[in-house]
């Protein structure tokens, strides 16, 4: 049983970096693959997911608003399936996602890990590790004066 | 009533192409990119994407592209999109004590875990126009620091909550289905998932206007800005097929906690109550207006006195929707020539009636009685 939670708390970790890499980045990943076949279960498509929030950020859910949101579903050949739910309306990225998913569930979990995820999260603590120097850069301490008896 | 009219095709359809003209405006000037307006108009990217109540920073920025920058223009295109597009379902709630943080302020505490970061913000800025930024001038890099990765921030809210000193979140009810009025009409009284869906959507203009009006004295709250938030949240999917919660990629949001002065009660303790904001992107001033009149329209539920338009669900409910407003204010300039002959018809008999009473009747009347 944990070792399936783990393996499912891996593959939500590769899908994480999936939905935050730029399509360019994957077509470059998924060719240095060697663009592995796969057929379409499901064809792209765009739809919506209604964003929730919670009242007091830890309570109730409500409605928040939606955001666009594309999904697609391959099969490659060894027959693992891939799933990608993805942020926007970029058809090309939730294919790939998808295929990158499959072939991590399969034999080439190695070269995914090498050739996908490695480059975009690189990309992503670089990015995060910036946007992070530049918060702490504005650190504040405010001090409360004693105000005088006039 | 509305009658319909025919004709005009011609008329309409050569204001469309002035209209375009319009929109682009001298050729010799280069034409905006979306990515110019989602990057440099990225408040209005934000707020078209928090009104519009679709989160797609390139969509918002067609829209604002689209209506020559009318921002309540781009937000009912943002609106009339979102209809033609499918809904997978609802994401799990967003988690925003798990926020990538990039500003937190605290009008309450001044030291609180986690510390306070300004981040990108207008605050303590002179509002001088810079005549540099006409020209386009340098750029000087942001300053960095260390000590950045200070992991998960508490709310300052969970902070008072741990000596019991303010009103916890309300749970939520297992059985009761997240209320959305984009699938059932708004019902008075309206409960606060509700109430909080419609604020999220409601006009900036509007909810400020009225979080205002309670400063000043109509249905007065006390509110502090216990804190405010803004950073990256990730987005989870429950999808049926794949057996577990799916990372969508992550939102910007901002948050707003409103503190606001005490209730008690002869059974409890005094404690300071909450109001509650939350929009998309970089809306601060959304998120704080909003989280003012969450708190002011829970009045009915905390045993206050109802006597403010703030206070009144029904009003600021059925008012706050720029998109209904707008149809409704806007349909005016649309012909009316039935509805206004059948008027003209009316008004014209009252007067003949009046001069009938003038020239003769009425006399007679004074002199019957």
């Amino acid at each position: 049983m944990t070792a399936v939670r783990q393996e499912e708390s891996n593959r939500r970790a590769v899908m994480a970096v999936l939905a935050e890499a730029r399509v360019d980045e994957l077509v470059r990943a998924i060719q240095a693959l060697g663009t592995p076949a796969f057929r379409e279960l499901r064809p792209a498509e765009t739809g919506l997911v209604m964003v929730r929030g919670r009242i007091g950020g830890d309570g109730a859910p409500f409605n928040l608003g939606e955001a666009t949101v594309t999904r697609a579903t391959v099969q490659i050949e060894s027959g693992e399936t891939g799933f990608a739910y993805v942020l926007g309306r970029d058809r090309e990225k939730a294919r790939l996602a998808a295929l990158a998913d499959a072939l991590w569930q399969g034999a080439q979990r190695e070269a995914v890990e090498r050739h996908v995820l490695a480059p975009v999260r690189g990309r992503l603590e670089t990015e995060r590790a910036r946007k992070r120097a530049e918060t702490a850069a504005t650190r504040v301490d405010f001090f409360t004066l004693v105000r005088g008896e006039d | 009533m509305y009658v319909a009219v025919k004709g005009g095709e011609r008329a309409i359809k050569n204001a469309h192409l002035l209209l375009a003209a319009e929109r682009r405006g001298d050729p010799a000037v280069p034409e905006l990119s979306l990515a110019q307006i989602s990057q440099q108009l990225a408040h209005a990217v934000d707020r078209v994407m928090t009104e519009g109540s679709l989160y797609d920073r390139e969509l918002a920025a067609l829209a604002i592209k689209q209506a020559h920058g009318d921002l309540i223009e781009a937000i009912f295109l943002a609106r009339a999109y979102r209809t033609t597009l499918p809904r997978f379902g609802a994401s799990e709630p967003v988690d925003t004590a798990q926020m990538e943080i990039r500003r937190r302020i605290s009008a309450t505490f001044k030291d609180l875990p986690g510390g306070q970061v300004l981040g990108p913000t207008f605050d303590y800025t002179h509002r001088l126009l810079d005549p540099a930024l006409a020209e386009g001038s340098a750029l000087a890099e942001p300053a960095q620091a260390e000590g950045g990765d200070a992991g998960p921030m508490p709310r300052v809210t969970d902070l008072l909550a741990q000596d019991g000193l303010i009103e916890p979140s309300p749970m939520a009810d297992p059985d009761a289905p997240v209320g959305d009025l984009t699938r059932e009409p708004l019902d008075f009284p309206a409960e606060r998932d509700l109430r909080l869906q419609n604020l999220a959507r409601g006009d900036e203009g509007f909810l400020l206007a009225l979080g205002y009006s309670t400063q000043r004295g109509y249905g007065r709250t006390h509110p502090f800005a216990g804190e405010i938030r803004l950073g990256e949240v990730e987005v989870e999917f429950f999808a049926e097929e794949v057996g577990f919660a799916v990372p969508l990629g992550r939102v910007t949001l901002t948050e707003c906690q409103m503190v606001n002065q005490f209730q008690g009660s002869k059974t409890e303790a005094p404690r300071f109550t909450r109001g509650y904001g939350l929009a998309f992107g970089h809306c601060e001033r959304k998120a704080m207006s909003m989280a003012l009149v969450d708190r002011s329209l829970r009045a009915r539920e905390l045993g206050e006195e109802l006597q403010a338009p703030a206070q009144d669900e029904e009003f600021v409910l059925a008012h706050s929707d720029n998109v209904q407003a707008t149809g409704f204010v806007e349909h005016l300039k649309l012909p009316h020539y039935v509805d206004f002959q059948a008027e003209l018809v009316l008004v014209r008999r009252m007067r003949e009636e009046v001069a009938a009473q003038d020239s003769g009747q009425a006399p007679m009347q004074e002199a019957a009685e």
